[in-house]
């Protein structure tokens, strides 16, 4: 089929969820979008062909990166102030 | 927030495990894998992609889900609370300490094909120096993150 | 003031744009990036490394080799940089309950 359609779809889902992490007012669901971010960003680097830059990114971004974020909103507060 | 809410968080995540048991025979069954997962990219490094830095994260994260989810009382006797930072300062000290290895030795800095390691010529010398970089990035990257989430917890 | 903003936010995104437009084809043999000699006939890092990666260092993962070898003293600074993350954590956000 159409080998840039797969890039258009990734990059769709890419700037969908980096829009509706930043609107949303739950922050623990900002977390779990953020992780989505990241976990399309690392299969974008797989169809560039960099398999390194994307297993970083989906064990930091999507693992690491998660815990700590999550941790930090278990610490402080739920919701977001604005 | 408040005071009274984040201690009462706080112990709650210290002291107790997590009380539903099908979290807990889920962690406790798979960290095991994930540390055999993290030990295979780590030393698979030289022929696959990953390398230091991804085996180390997926070994915290291991540890990291049986903190959250024994408690950090019962996860003591698989990563100290004590041991994260100088295990951190000797990852450091291993990858600093191979570049000046192979300086005494008279390269240059960082150079490994001049370690001291006998009957060995120097393309396999940097293909053992590499490893034992990767080992100080593990290390390293590895007990960084515990100690982060341990700080993080007020521990 | 908030057209303002809106302004050169705009006038940055047709910047970038026009820049991702002129970038090389992705793979395109003649970009500068990828070209075996630079205009000044000179060599090129990137296919010293591509030719030379596996007989150095016997790794077939050219990657950890440019990582870990070539380029030791940039993994050097950034192992360096993550445990003095952790060790501004350390000071930071310590408690002393006893």
């Amino acid at each position: 089929m159409l080998p840039w359609l797969i890039e258009v779809i990734l990059f769709t889902v890419l700037i969908v969820a980096a829009l509706v992490a930043l609107g949303l007012r739950n922050l623990l669901a900002a977390v779990v979008t953020l992780n989505i971010f990241s976990f399309m960003s690392a299969t974008i680097m797989v169809k560039l062909g960099a398999i390194d830059v994307a297993f970083t990114e989906a064990v930091v971004g999507a693992g690491a990166v998660g815990v700590i974020n999550i941790l930090a909103i278990l610490l402080t507060s739920r919701k977001s102030a604005d | 927030m408040n005071e009274v809410n984040r201690d009462l968080l706080l112990r709650r995540h210290m002291e107790g495990p997590i009380v539903s048991p099908i979290v807990h025979v889920c962690c406790r069954g798979l960290a095991p894998f994930i540390q055999i997962t993290g030990l295979y990219v780590f030393f698979h490094g030289h022929y696959s992609p990953g390398g230091g830095f991804q085996g180390g994260v997926l070994l915290a994260a291991s540890i990291i889900m049986l903190r959250m989810s024994l408690g950090l009382a019962d996860s003591q006797r698989i990563m100290p609370n004590r041991l994260p930072i100088p295990l951190a300062a000797l990852g450091a000290l291993i990858y600093a300490g191979t570049g000046l290895l192979a300086m005494l030795w008279g390269g240059s800095y960082l150079d490994y094909s001049f370690l001291p390691l006998p009957m060995l010529d120097p393309a396999m010398l940097r293909y053992v120096g590499i490893l034992v970089i990767e080992l100080g990035v593990t290390i390293c990257v590895m007990s960084t993150l515990i100690s982060i989430y341990d700080n993080l917890l007020g521990s | 003031m908030k057209a303002i903003h809106i302004l050169v936010l705009a006038s940055f995104a047709a910047l970038l744009m026009v820049a991702a437009v002129h970038l090389p084809r992705r793979g395109d043999p003649n970009s500068p990036a990828n070209r075996a000699e630079n205009v000044l006939k000179g060599p090129v890092a990137g296919a010293y490394y591509i030719q030379n990666a596996y007989l150095d260092a016997k790794t077939p993962n050219m990657v950890t080799v440019i990582l870990a070898d070539y380029r030791g003293f940039d993994t050097l600074g950034e192992t360096v940089v993550v445990f003095a993350g952790g060790v501004a954590c350390l000071y930071l956000l310590r408690r002393r309950t006893s």
